[in-house]
C-alpha cells in the first residue's frame, strides 16, 4: 500500500502515471484456497493462462511454470477448465505444492 | 489467428493487482481482447466493475493508455480520441502509417441503457473503434440492479424475486440485433467460455476499418450467485443452450461462428435452458412451484430468437 | 495588418476557431449557437480548416468528445448554449477536474422552463462551480480576440484549464458588428505550437484518465484545481498584456469606465457593460460623477482588483443577469459583495437582477439605477431588485 502523499507531490487531474502499478497491490492477501500446480500431467495447453481473471498463470518460453501467488485470488477457474488434472485447488494454508 | 502457445509471448496489459471479484467475467474478457492483438491500443472504458477496480487511484492495472470519463460516454469519449488520432496525422504531426487501435469498453449498464444514445452516435459516425460491451446482465457495481439486458425471471435488487413478482418481467433486450440496425462493417456475440472464437473474432475485427461492435458474455458469481470457479463453465452454457449464440454479421452477412454454428447445423446438441438456469442462484425461484409458466416461457423466448438468427445465416 | 470584418458575435468566434485551426471541434446546434457552428462547418467543407469536426448526436456527447480528444492530445474546440451546457453539466466538470485546456463559447441563453431561447447568464452561471475559467464578453471584437487568449491561458503549463468564452445570447451572438481582425500567421504565433502533455497518443508512456478517488485522495485532486485557478490569475493578465502588444486591445479582467472620481458605480458583464457606458457618457456630460465597473474575468474570481477597483465608492449597484433562486442576490452581486465585505468603508451594495429570458434593459432603466444611487442618503439596505419584470 503507498504511503498517502499530500496534493503537492501527485500528478495533476488524478492522472496515474505509472502505468500497470496496481502490481503493487497483492490480491493473493485475498486466497481463501490456492492453486496446486502438478507439473507431471501438465500438458501447457494455456486453457488456464487464458481464463485467469487475474494475470496470475506464469508462462516462460510457451510452458506453464507456476502461479503468481502474489495475484492469484483462489477463484479456481484454472482447475475448472484443466482437461489434464494439472492443477487441483487446496485450502490455503494446507498442503503446499 | 496465432495459437495460444504464441499469445503467451505477447504483453500482458492488464496486470494482476486489480479488484475485479475473484472468478469475474469481465477481467476474462478484457484479458483475451488485448492478447488477442498486438496493435498499440488506446482505451475507453464506462463506469462500472471493470474501471473501478482496475484504476482505484493511485494505483492502475492498464498498461496501455486509458481514459475513464463518466458513465454513458465511453463510445462518445474513444470518438473524440479517434478524431483526435486522425487530426494529428492530417496535420503531419504523427506518422501517416502509424497504427493505434481503439476499443471502448463498457458494461450492460453503460452500453444497453444509459451509453446507448452515445454509441449509436460514435457507430453511425463512422469512426474507426470497437466498443466492446462486458454483458453481466444487470448494474453490478452499484449493487446487482435490473438492467434491459437482464433476463426474464433473473432476481436482482431492483427486481427481486418476491411473493407477487418473480424477478424481472421483461425479456432481455437484443442489443446486438439493435447495433446491427447501423449496418456496422462488423459485429459480434462471443462468450470467454469459447476463447478460441472470441479471440480470432478480435483479430478479425482490428483488421477492419470503421466502427465495430462486440457483444462479450460476461458471468458474474457475486450477481448471479454462483461459484467463482464455475464462470467459464456458465459462460459455455449459455452458448450451449443457444442462450447467448455467438455469432458475427459482417457487411450485413449473419454467420453463427464456433458452438453455435455446430448446434444449428445440427453436430451438437442444443441443451434445455433450464440446464442454465439451475446453474445460477439468480434464477433459484424459477424452480419453485407457481413459476412453470415463466420458464416455460424464457424456454420458448429463447427458442423463437435462436430459430430467427438461424433462418438469418442461412441454415 | 488588421483587416476589418462586418461579423456577428458567432461569425466572430466561427473566424477566430478557423484561424486557431483546433485538432478537434466536437459540437451540437443549440438556438442561438447555431450560426458558429453552421459557419465552421462551411470551412471545414470547403477544405479551410485541418481540423476534424465530429457532429455529435448530443451536447453531453459533444463535450465528451471533447474530453476524449483533448486527453488525446491536441487543440480543442466547441461551443453550446442554455440547455445544451446543462445537458452535458456533468462531462463540464470532468473537463476541469481533468484539467483539459479545452475552449467553449457559450452563446448565453436562459435555462428551461418554460424554453426560451433568448439571452440571460442562468446556463453558465449554473457551471460557475464547475472549475473552468469564465470571460464574459461585450461584443463581437472582444469575442474574437478572448478566443486567442482563452487558448494560450487554458494551455499554460500553471494552468491547463477548460476556458468558457461567454457572449450573450442573440444580442452579442446574432448582432453584426465591426470586428477587427488579425492575419492568420499573427494568430499562429500567438497562440503557438499545441504542446502535448500527458497525451493518451503517446503510446510509449501510457497514462490513465478519471480513476476512482476514494476518501484518501480526492480532496488533494481538488485543492489542486484551487492552486490552479489561483495562478490563472497572474497568467491572465499577462496573457492579455502580450495581446494588446500585438494589436493594441488592451482587456485586462475588467474594464474601469470613469470610475476613478466616482461617487458610485454600476457593476456588471458582457453586453450591458456597453449600454451602461453610453449611459455614463450621458450622465458624465451633465456633470455626474458616475462610472461603470464591468468585470471580464468571472472565475477566478479577481476580488482584491475589484476591491482596488471600487474603494472610496459609496454606491453600488450590481446588475445580475441571472438568478440564484433562494439566494440574497444573483452571483454578481454575492461574490462583488464578499469582496467588498473586507473594506475599511464599506460601500451600499444593491443588486438589480435584469434581463432574463431576453427582457431588454434600456438607457432609461440603467438611468433610473444611478439616479437612486446619487440621491441615496446614508446606509442603503443590502436590497434585490428585479428590473424591467411587470407587476414589482
Amino acid at each position: 500500500m503507498s504511503q498517502e502523499k499530500t496534493w503537492k507531490e501527485i500528478p495533476w487531474g488524478g492522472l496515474i502515471l505509472d502505468a500497470g502499478n496496481a502490481q503493487e497491490y497483492h490480491t493473493g492477501e485475498w486466497r481463501t484456497e490456492r492453486p496446486v500446480h502438478i507439473m507431471e500431467n501438465c500438458k501447457h495447453c494455456m486453457y488456464c493462462w487464458i481464463c485467469c481473471p487475474d494475470t496470475a498463470i506464469i508462462v516462460k518460453d510457451k510452458k506453464m511454470v507456476g502461479v503468481d501467488f502474489d495475484f492469484c485470488k483462489g477463484c479456481g477457474i484454472c482447475e475448472k477448465v484443466c482437461p489434464f488434472d494439472a492443477i487441483k485447488m487446496v485450502i490455503e494454508g494446507e498442503e503446499g505444492d | 489467428m496465432a495459437n495460444l502457445k504464441q499469445l503467451t509471448e505477447r504483453e500482458e496489459r492488464l496486470t494482476g493487482g486489480h479488484r475485479l471479484c475473484a472468478g469475474c467475467g469481465a477481467s476474462i474478457i478484457v484479458r483475451q481482447i488485448l492478447l488477442a492483438t498486438d496493435y498499440p491500443v488506446v482505451v475507453s472504458c464506462a463506469t462500472g466493475c471493470l474501471e473501478v477496480s482496475t484504476t482505484i487511484y493511485p494505483y492502475t492495472a492498464w498498461k496501455n493508455p486509458f481514459i475513464h470519463n463518466a458513465f454513458e460516454n465511453s463510445a462518445a469519449t474513444i470518438s473524440g480520441a479517434e478524431a483526435m488520432f486522425k487530426a494529428k496525422k492530417r496535420k503531419g504531426e504523427i506518422p501517416a502509417d502509424q497504427k493505434v487501435k481503439f476499443i471502448a469498453f463498457g458494461g450492460d449498464g453503460g452500453t444497453y441503457d444509459i451509453g446507448i444514445q452515445s454509441l449509436s452516435g460514435a457507430l453511425e459516425r463512422g469512426h474507426d473503434f470497437m466498443y466492446v460491451c462486458y454483458n453481466n446482465e444487470a448494474y453490478m457495481n452499484t449493487g446487482i440492479q435490473r438492467s434491459s439486458a437482464t433476463p426474464k425471471g433473473a432476481a436482482t435488487t431492483t427486481s427481486p424475486a418476491g411473493r407477487a413478482i418473480p424477478g424481472k418481467k421483461q425479456y432481455p433486450k437484443d442489443l446486438t440485433e439493435v447495433i446491427a440496425g447501423h449496418h456496422l462493417p462488423y459485429l459480434c456475440q462471443v462468450s470467454p467460455g469459447y476463447y478460441m472464437d472470441l479471440l480470432k473474432k478480435v483479430e478479425k475485427a482490428m483488421e477492419i476499418d470503421g466502427p465495430k461492435f462486440m457483444n462479450a458474455f460476461s458471468p458474474c458469481p457475486r450477481g448471479w450467485r454462483h461459484a467463482s470457479n464455475a464462470s467459464i463453465d456458465i459462460a459455455k452454457l449459455a452458448v450451449d443452450c443457444c442462450f447467448w449464440p455467438i455469432y458475427e454479421i459482417e457487411n450485413d452477412k449473419y454467420e453463427l461462428t464456433g458452438q453455435s454454428k455446430l448446434i444449428a447445423t445440427g453436430k451438437k446438441e442444443k441443451v434445455p435452458v433450464s440446464d442454465y438456469l439451475r446453474s445460477q442462484g439468480r434464477f433459484k425461484h424459477l424452480f419453485a412451484p407457481g413459476n412453470e409458466d415463466v420458464l416455460k416461457g424464457i424456454q420458448e423466448e429463447v427458442d423463437r430468437r435462436w430459430e430467427k438468427l438461424v433462418k438469418l445465416s442461412g441454415y | 495588418m488588421a483587416k476589418s470584418m462586418a461579423l456577428t458575435g458567432n461569425f466572430a468566434a466561427a473566424y477566430a476557431t478557423k484561424q486557431i485551426n483546433p485538432h478537434v471541434v466536437a459540437a451540437y446546434p443549440i438556438t442561438p449557437q447555431t450560426t458558429m457552428m453552421e459557419k465552421f462547418s462551411e470551412y471545414y467543407a470547403n477544405g479551410e480548416v485541418d481540423t476534424e469536426l465530429i457532429c455529435v448526436e448530443s451536447e453531453h456527447s459533444a463535450m465528451s468528445a471533447c474530453v476524449g480528444a483533448a486527453a488525446a492530445g491536441g487543440r480543442v474546440i466547441t461551443s453550446t448554449a442554455a440547455n445544451g451546457l446543462a445537458l452535458m453539466f456533468e462531462i463540464v466538470y470532468i473537463a476541469a477536474s481533468n484539467r483539459l485546456p479545452i475552449v467553449m463559447c457559450v452563446m448565453n441563453r436562459a435555462l428551461s422552463a418554460p424554453i426560451n431561447i433568448h439571452g440571460d447568464h442562468s446556463d453558465s452561471m449554473g457551471c460557475r462551480d464547475s472549475g473552468w475559467i469564465q470571460i464574459y464578453n461585450e461584443n463581437a471584437q472582444e469575442v474574437y480576440d478572448t478566443m486567442f487568449m482563452a487558448t494560450r491561458i487554458g494551455e499554460h503549463k500553471d494552468v491547463r484549464l477548460p476556458v468558457m468564452v461567454n457572449l450573450d445570447g442573440f444580442i452579442t451572438s446574432h448582432k453584426i458588428e465591426k470586428v477587427d481582425t488579425l492575419e492568420d500567421d499573427e494568430v499562429r504565433k500567438f497562440i503557438g505550437e499545441y504542446q502535448p502533455v500527458y497525451p493518451l497518443l503517446d503510446i510509449e508512456n501510457p497514462v490513465t484518465y478519471g480513476p476512482l478517488d476514494l476518501t484518501d485522495y480526492y480532496f488533494e485532486h481538488k485543492r489542486q484545481q484551487v492552486e490552479a485557478m489561483k495562478k490563472a490569475l497572474p497568467v491572465i493578465k499577462k496573457v492579455s498584456s502580450e495581446y494588446s502588444n500585438l494589436c493594441g486591445r488592451d482587456y485586462g479582467i475588467m474594464e474601469k469606465y470613469h470610475l476613478d472620481d466616482a461617487d458610485c458605480a454600476i457593476v456588471t458583464m458582457s453586453s450591458t457593460a456597453g449600454t451602461t457606458k453610453y449611459v455614463v457618457d450621458k450622465l458624465r456630460a451633465e456633470g455626474k460623477k458616475v462610472g461603470l465597473l464591468k468585470v471580464r474575468l468571472f472565475r477566478p474570481f479577481p476580488a482584491e482588483e475589484i476591491r482596488e477597483a471600487l474603494a472610496g465608492i459609496k454606491n453600488i449597484a450590481v446588475l445580475d443577469r441571472s438568478e440564484s433562486f433562494g439566494a440574497f442576490g444573483g452571483p454578481l452581486f454575492s461574490e462583488v459583495r464578499n469582496a467588498m465585505y473586507d473594506t475599511d468603508e464599506r460601500p451600499n451594495i444593491v443588486d438589480y437582477v435584469f434581463g432574463l429570458g431576453g427582457r431588454d434593459i434600456n438607457a432609461v432603466q440603467i438611468e433610473g439605477v444611478y439616479k437612486r444611487l446619487m440621491d441615496a442618503k446614508d446606509k442603503m439596505p443590502g436590497d434585490v431588485n428585479y428590473l424591467g419584470v411587470r407587476g414589482d
